[in-house]
């Protein structure tokens, strides 16, 4: 694992988007998550329809994706992917079509690990995928996914997404992984770019 | 280094523990019967169903039952039979848990607090209940979680983070499961009929199972994890790709990274689903990695699809298979149904058996490999 480290990284809450810890974009404070996410996939110019079908989580999963590696090669990353509320946003809202037509479109939303097959036809990654749920944001569960991972010689990158979204608040940390770089991979490093500040 | 399959249970209507599912499972029982009628079904439904009853009468020799749901008590059986049957330090034991919905029942039900409906509290449930410390690791990545659990579990020892890793699984056929897959029509108007020209879809199924890993075989098992991949389709987040590339390339990386050729497999534990579009997709990526004959089969239509449980319970299965040189018959299969052939079972039989495959898929495209082998 000494030979990991984090190429860039990504954090996404209350209405700003800041990469490799600069601002890269910011909406109007009082924002709801829909408004955020359509002003933020304006501003990268995304043009990509299916978008506009996806759920929440999912939305904000691509997008912050698409901002985490735009500019940059990537070559088929496995995606390790966690977070804390599990697809509930969208189970509430499948639970109440329930009562009149049970919606097949906000069915296929109701598991968690759909952002990792969204993520990966927009990129066409037939990557290695795993979707973890853990209370809190926990580092271990990613280095030592990740570490095992990289044992196979032919996994070249990861990305590490926590993508969390509860009753309207949404929290993302994303964090390239390779075997070059200048920040090590390690657990004290992420959990400092996930608590890094953001005033 | 290697860990080994050491022991086992699987919960479910054909049974508590895994000897009883495994003498059900000779006898061509299935777990399907059909349920009652509902405003959803008014003809009824063929599930797997576990009763409560009989549920509650088994865990009330180790629990109380009013302070658990269903799955919890499904799940706490499972461990504490492979628990009974093996002297583990619990101090040094790591815990992996997999479900796609948990107890997703409880978002209508105010019998159990707010949180209870989360996974990661039923992650909290079980450890507590036994008093493990370490914390459980989820995994929730569709039909293939029972089977990536595994995966996480051989890298937690591997990397020393505990001697023995013990995996548990469980789905319940729910409310809100049943209406989902209804309504993508997915449901099979009678028990399913995996491969078969006349499947119409899939059954739903409940269960729950746990499985014991470690680094040294014993007396009771030989039956080794070499390894599993996983890979995505890149092509659809509900549908299965039409050409099965997520699934070959989840082969073949597996049989590569563990220096295997396709030819040394004996026994294909497949997903078979009984859907159209997945049994399809299966036969065609099965015939490209040059496996149309190696014998097969699918044990949904035993159990029907237990979702999150489903990979670990045919995990279990498939160690079994190689352990007793044994091979079940794919129930319910009917004549061929598939563009390309396969060389599914038609009778149990008895042979000789080292080395075998499982595999699953699921939703988000995801796709699964494992490996297993019989060390002699």
């Amino acid at each position: 694992m000494n030979d990991l480290y984090i190429q860039n990284n990504l954090v996404c809450r209350s209405s700003e988007i800041w990469k490799n810890k600069a601002l890269f974009f910011k909406s109007e404070e009082n924002d709801d998550l829909k408004a955020f996410l359509k002003k933020a996939y304006q501003y990268i110019e995304m043009d990509y329809p299916k978008f506009f079908k996806m759920d929440n989580l999912s939305k904000l999963a691509i997008l912050n994706f698409e901002i985490l590696i735009q500019n940059e090669k990537i070559q088929d990353p496995a995606l390790v992917f966690a977070n804390s509320n599990s697809s509930l946003d969208t189970d509430q809202k499948f639970q109440k079509s329930t009562a009149t037509f049970a919606s097949p479109a906000l069915f296929v939303y109701t598991l968690p690990n759909i952002m990792l097959g969204e993520i990966s036809i927009k990129h066409t990654l037939r990557s290695e995928n795993i979707f973890l749920i853990s209370k809190e944001f926990n580092p271990s569960l990613y280095t030592q996914y990740v570490s095992q991972l990289f044992q196979d010689k032919n996994i070249s990158e990861t990305v590490c997404g926590w993508v969390d979204l509860h009753n309207s608040e949404y929290d993302v940390l994303l964090c390239r992984i390779t075997r070059n770089g200048e920040v090590k991979f390690t657990e004290e490093n992420l959990q400092k770019l996930y608590d890094q500040p953001h005033e | 280094m290697k860990n080994f399959l050491l022991a086992d249970s699987i919960i479910s209507p054909l049974g508590f523990g895994t000897e009883a599912n495994l003498e059900n499972l000779r006898n061509s029982k299935s777990a399907l019967q059909l349920q009652p009628a509902n405003n959803r079904f008014p003809n009824g439904y063929y599930a797997g169903i576990i009763d409560e009853d009989v549920l509650d009468v088994n865990f009330e020799k180790i629990g109380k039952i009013s302070s658990l749901t269903k799955l919890e008590k499904m799940m706490i059986l499972a461990i504490q039979d492979v628990l009974n049957s093996s002297a583990i330090d619990l101090e040094n034991l790591g815990l992996v848990m997999a479900t796609t919905k948990g107890n997703i029942d409880l978002i209508t039900s105010n019998n159990f607090e707010g949180d209870r409906v989360q996974l990661w509290k039923l992650g909290e449930v079980i450890a507590s209940f036994f008093k493990i410390k370490s914390k459980p690791i989820i995994v929730s990545n569709a039909c293939i979680s029972g089977g990536l659990a595994v995966k996480v579990a051989n890298d937690l020892i591997r990397a020393g983070k505990c001697k023995h890793a013990l995996v548990v699984a469980g789905d319940l056929v729910s409310e809100f499961v049943m209406a989902g897959f209804q309504s993508f029509q997915a449901i099979s108007p009678f028990p399913c009929r995996p491969f078969s020209n006349d499947r119409a879809g899939i059954s739903l199924g409940e269960a729950a199972a746990a499985l014991l890993i470690g680094p040294k075989a014993n007396s009771h098992s030989n039956i080794q994890y070499v390894n599993v991949c996983t890979a995505n389709d890149a092509n659809h987040i509900s549908g299965p790709s039409r050409n099965g590339e997520g699934l070959v390339q989840a082969v073949s990386r597996v049989l590569e990274n563990s220096n295997l050729k396709s030819d040394c497999l004996d026994y294909i534990s497949a997903h078979g689903t009984a859907t159209i579009y997945n049994d399809e997709m299966e036969a065609i990526a099965f015939n490209r990695l040059g496996l149309q004959e190696v014998p097969l089969n699918s044990f949904k239509g035993y159990y029907g699809h237990t979702l999150g449980a489903s990979a670990l319970i045919e995990t279990i299965l498939t160690k079994h298979a190689l352990q007793n040189n044994e091979l079940l018959k794919s129930l319910n299969y009917t004549a061929a149904g598939v563009s390309k052939s396969l060389k599914i079972i038609k009778e149990n039989f008895k042979t000789d058996l080292k080395l075998a495959l499982n595999t699953a898929s699921g939703f988000g495209g995801c796709n699964l490999a494992m490996l297993l082998k019989k060390e002699i």
